[in-house]
């Protein structure tokens, strides 16, 4: 056996992050500090977007399985690592100046959101459960580090504390499910384990228990009610830095597991997850857009808006036709996008001693600069699923599947609290444009940055003359994936 | 060959007004109005190439357009106009300049947000009115919301907070149950989001009272009927001008014509069984609304409680389903655009110089602005429906309609003649006449030339469209025979 039957040229990208972690890793220490980390930073930002410029320039046609069939590469998960890595590249040119404000810019930074980065892109190819099990766990063990990097801060300890405790938890529940799983198939491929369990009664015990533990897990990780209490904690906690790298990529491989397991592998079980996903997302949706009104901190109602998301992302999956897949996959995407740019608005306001997360920091953020409240503006109303913007298609596509699959009263249920939501995004643009400001902070001028922020909030609403080419994109490699 | 006019008569104010935000700061506001200005005035003479080119023999849509725009979803950006949306698109280039030229000295703060905002509403709005897919309709129907709400919320009074959420959300609920309607014709039709498409599919009752439901939160929100029609006061009262001329002069007509495109066409054995419904609405609105504005203190919720009795004479006029109370009703909405845009732009008028809205405050005001008081009572009696005045026109054609079906209908329908001249003239006579109410009164300056320019533009506008409505009615009749026709049509399969 050699690399070539293990068709390891699949996996180049993957090669290419992680060798270029463990350069980073080490380049740095022969070097002036200032140096090196310069070259970190520049380093890491020419890897990620190396590797989506090659799984671009190498799109996968059709599913191709490598290393024995524990690793696939296929179109979603070439669509999930280009976006995986062009929004990681984002956070980290977000983050540098605060993180060089708060004397947190060192070059493991970069190498702990590159093996993280590594690790979702393993999710995203994963046709195993060992394989999916050791991408989540590296992404996994990299976010706890990066969110306890604020070692100084006891907020930022307290909840990488948190984070750890519980998603060392609910790791074991998966590994619970996997090895009920194992049992019940004997084998841990996934299209095994879908063949082996085609056929099974609805009211087999062995595999509901199976398929309760391994959707409990995937709410765990995804945040989603009731197992969200981590999620407000730590996007608060830890520094807006992190929470920028958090929010976003980890979400796009979040989809990507939960497609391999419940879609990949459990798909014939699908009324048995219906039924839970349904209480699940609804619950994250109401709960999620309801107490998001109740905060002050921007952090925090970000964190509560990102619980009632992924409930509607999960809605698109249990639709349970390959409609509500592709719409969730283009619903994860496009939220990752918004939610890196909404902390990305956050990182630009803070300054040297001054996070800029309460709600009153944005007061009046119109008459101190016009240019990033228009762009917050843009923002809020694609978050709260007003068109013309791309948030608005994004959850037009999960209720039309919502529809589609009879399951009317979750689409209405799902659009009425997305109304209820839509007041603390407006309040958002109220603060910023229809008050006065309470402070004259300046707004730090950044142009690399804020040109980045620019177009990746543009993008919002210039994508609409294509988005059908996007959508188009998304039915395809669903397609191809969900046989 | 496909014609471009509608795309550019969209796309050109949205460009403008992108191009005017970034003429920056308000030290740069000379640029920002001119080119408002200038670019308002080209898309009204472009739109005037829609009525010359129209032609008034055929109902089918003119001016089409047609691209794909979303595939999967089969959502298409088809355009096209007819004798009923023609007219409105007119309605809202014309008033844009007006707005443009109202808000030019009055608006000091963030002038170029504003001038943009107003020129992205137009092609927002325009493009509503041309939309042919539902999609691309919803998209636009939603979006016009965002520069309103920045209006109000920006530029607006005190209250403005509570106004523009309150108006953003009322909208957005109703706008949401037009989506699912849509979502449901979509897998019905088997896979089409063509408007027209909608027209011709066979729909069992249930369905059809359904789906006419759903339409009429979105539409009777908007237009406002009478027990969803609390939100207008409060965002007519707190927006600026400009804001409550677009809001009364174009918002409102959307509702109208979202009946008339969607609800009659689609689901009109539901719009005759619900018809009983519709124009009790609309009689209470007629009357009862007409009485709440009679009491009331602040001219800007006066005509803002008119509008909204003016708005029953329109829902009243569709549901009677014969062509003179549609024609009727039609009138009455481009009429209803001037008069309530010019009456708002009067108290602005007052307002800018006394920063008072209550008719308390003023007296008398005739002695020191004799041609302001002028124009105010042409505008009030075209209101109150004097003959003559385009008010008179929309409300003569809706009774006579109305009572072809049911004689009392016309009766209480008629009964507004005289609250509405009361609640008018009332107003007319405690501000325009009567003693000098204060010193600050007494040293009120007449209007200037600016205010002259387009309080005369309405003033011909209402007289033209009272004496001679003949080219406005010919332009919709043949349209509005053949929607007549269609509707008496059972759809049911």
């Amino acid at each position: 056996m050699n690399l070539h039957t293990l068709k390891a040229a699949l996996a180049t990208p993957e090669i290419i992050v992680g060798f270029m972690a463990c350069l980073i890793l080490v380049a740095p220490l022969y070097m002036r500090r200032e140096t090196g980390i310069r070259l970190a930073y520049a380093l890491s930002i020419l890897t990620l977007v190396l590797a989506a410029a090659h799984i671009a320039m190498h799109f996968s046609s059709g599913p191709v399985a490598a290393f024995n069939n524990m690793f696939i590469d296929d179109p979603m998960s070439d669509m999930l690592k280009i976006a995986i890595c062009l929004v990681s590249a984002g956070a980290f040119i977000y983050s540098r100046r605060y993180n060089q404000d708060r004397n947190l810019d060192k070059a493991e930074y970069y190498v702990l959101g590159l093996f993280g980065v590594m690790g979702m892109m393993v999710m995203a190819s994963a046709n195993h459960l060992l394989t999916l099990y050791l991408g989540l766990e590296l992404m996994s063990l990299c976010l706890y580090a990066m969110i306890a990097f604020y070692r100084d801060d006891r907020l930022a300890v307290e909840s990488a504390m948190k984070y750890f405790v519980l998603g060392a938890l609910a790791s074991s529940i998966l590994l619970y499910g996997m090895s009920l799983l194992y049992g019940l198939t004997g084998s841990l491929e996934l299209s095994t384990i879908r063949g082996a369990l085609a056929g099974t009664a609805n009211d087999n015990v062995v595999v509901a228990l199976a398929v309760v533990f391994i959707v409990v897990a995937l709410a765990f990780k995804l945040g989603a009610v009731p197992f969200h209490m981590w999620v407000p904690d730590v996007y608060q906690g830890a520094p807006t830095s992190t929470t920028a790298f958090v929010g976003a990529a980890p979400k796009i491989a979040a989809f990507a597991i939960t497609a391999r397991l419940l879609i990949g592998g459990l798909e014939d079980l699908h009324g048995m997850w219906q039924q839970m996903l349904i209480i699940i997302a609804l619950l994250s949706i109401v709960t999620g857009n309801v107490i998001a009104i109740a905060q002050s901190n921007l952090k925090r109602m970000l964190a509560y808006s990102t619980i009632s998301h992924m409930g509607f992302f999960l809605c698109g999956i249990l639709a349970g036709t390959n409609a509500g897949y592709s719409a969730a996959l283009f619903y994860v995407i496009v939220y990752a996008t918004m939610s890196l740019a909404a902390f990305g608005v956050i990182l630009h306001l803070a300054d040297k001693g001054h996070e800029s997360d309460r709600l009153d920091d944005l007061k009046g953020l119109s008459r101190r600069s016009p240019w990033t409240a228009f762009l917050l503006l843009i923002l809020m109303f694609s978050m709260a699923g007003v068109p013309p913007t791309v948030g608005f298609f994004a959850k037009f596509s999960v209720i039309q599947a919502l529809v589609n699959a009879g399951l009317v009263w979750v689409a209405a249920v799902a659009v009425v609290f997305a109304v209820v939501g839509a007041f603390y995004y407006l309040r958002i643009i109220k603060l910023a444009y229809f008050d006065p400001p309470e402070s004259d902070l300046r707004v730090p001028d950044r142009v690399g940055a804020g040109t980045v922020l620019t177009v990746n909030v543009l993008l919002i609403v210039a994508i609409l003359p294509w988005i059908g080419s996007l959508l188009a994109l998304c039915a395809d490699a669903i397609r191809q994936f969900a046989v | 060959m496909q014609s471009t006019l509608l795309s550019i008569l969209i796309w050109l104010p949205i460009l403008a007004g992108i191009l005017i935000l970034f003429t920056g700061g308000d030290e740069r506001a000379p640029l920002a109005r001119k080119l408002a200005l200038g670019f308002s005035v080209a898309v009204f003479i472009l739109s005037l190439s829609l009525w010359a080119g129209f032609d008034r023999g055929t109902a089918a849509m003119q001016f089409v357009e047609h691209g794909t725009w979303i595939e999967t979803f089969n959502v298409h950006y088809s355009l096209g106009v007819d004798g009923i949306s023609m007219p409105l698109i007119l309605l809202t280039t014309a008033l844009t300049v007006i707005v443009v030229i109202a808000g030019w000295e009055v608006i000091r703060d963030r002038v170029a947000q504003y001038m943009a905002a107003f020129m992205i509403m137009e092609g927002i709005m325009i493009g509503v009115f041309a939309a042919l897919d539902a999609v691309l309709f919803y998209v636009l129907w939603e979006a016009m919301l965002i520069p309103m709400f920045l209006i109000i919320g920006m530029w607006g009074g005190p209250n403005r907070i509570y106004a523009t959420i309150k108006f953003f959300l009322y909208t957005l609920l109703g706008s949401l149950l037009m989506l699912v309607a849509f979502l449901y014709l979509y897998n019905a039709s088997g896979g089409s989001f063509s408007i027209l498409d909608y027209h011709d599919l066979k729909l069992g009752l249930r369905a059809q009272i359904l789906i006419f439901l759903a339409f009429f939160a979105a539409f009777a929100v908007k237009v406002p009927m009478f027990p969803v029609h609390t939100w207008l006061p409060d965002a007519h009262v707190e927006a600026p001008t400009g804001g409550s001329v677009i809001l009364a002069a174009i918002m409102l007509k959307m509702g109208g014509y979202g009946f008339l495109r969607f609800s009659l066409p689609i689901t009109p054995d539901a719009s005759h069984e619900l018809t009983w419904f519709m124009i009790t609405l609309s009689l209470i609105a007629v009357v009862y609304i007409a009485l709440v504005a009679l009491v009331q203190g602040d001219m800007k919720k006066l005509i803002a409680y008119s509008s909204i009795s003016h708005m029953g004479f329109v829902t009243l006029g569709m549901f009677v389903f014969n062509s003179q109370g549609v024609e009727g009703a039609m009138m009455q909405m481009i009429s209803h655009g001037f008069i309530s845009g010019a009456l708002f732009l009067c108290v602005g008028v007052l307002y800018d110089r006394l920063h008072s809205r209550e008719i308390d405050s003023y007296g008398g005001i005739a002695t020191p602005m004799p041609v302001f008081a002028a124009f105010t009572v042409l505008f009030a009696m075209a209101n109150a429906g004097l003959p003559g005045t385009s008010g008179f026109v929309g409300e003569f054609l809706v009774i006579m309609g109305s009572f072809q079906v049911n004689p009392w209908y016309a009766v209480i329908a008629a009964l507004t003649l005289i609250f509405g001249a009361a609640y008018t003239l009332w107003m007319v006579k405690r501000v325009v006449y009567g003693r000098v109410k204060s010193e600050a009164v007494a040293a009120l300056e007449d209007v200037s030339a600016r205010e002259i320019l387009f309080l005369a533009l309405l003033a011909g506008m209402v007289l033209w469209v009272g004496i001679w409505p003949n080219p406005i009615l010919d332009v919709m009749h043949t349209t509005i025979d053949h929607l007549l026709q269609h509707v008496s049509v059972s759809k049911l399969p």
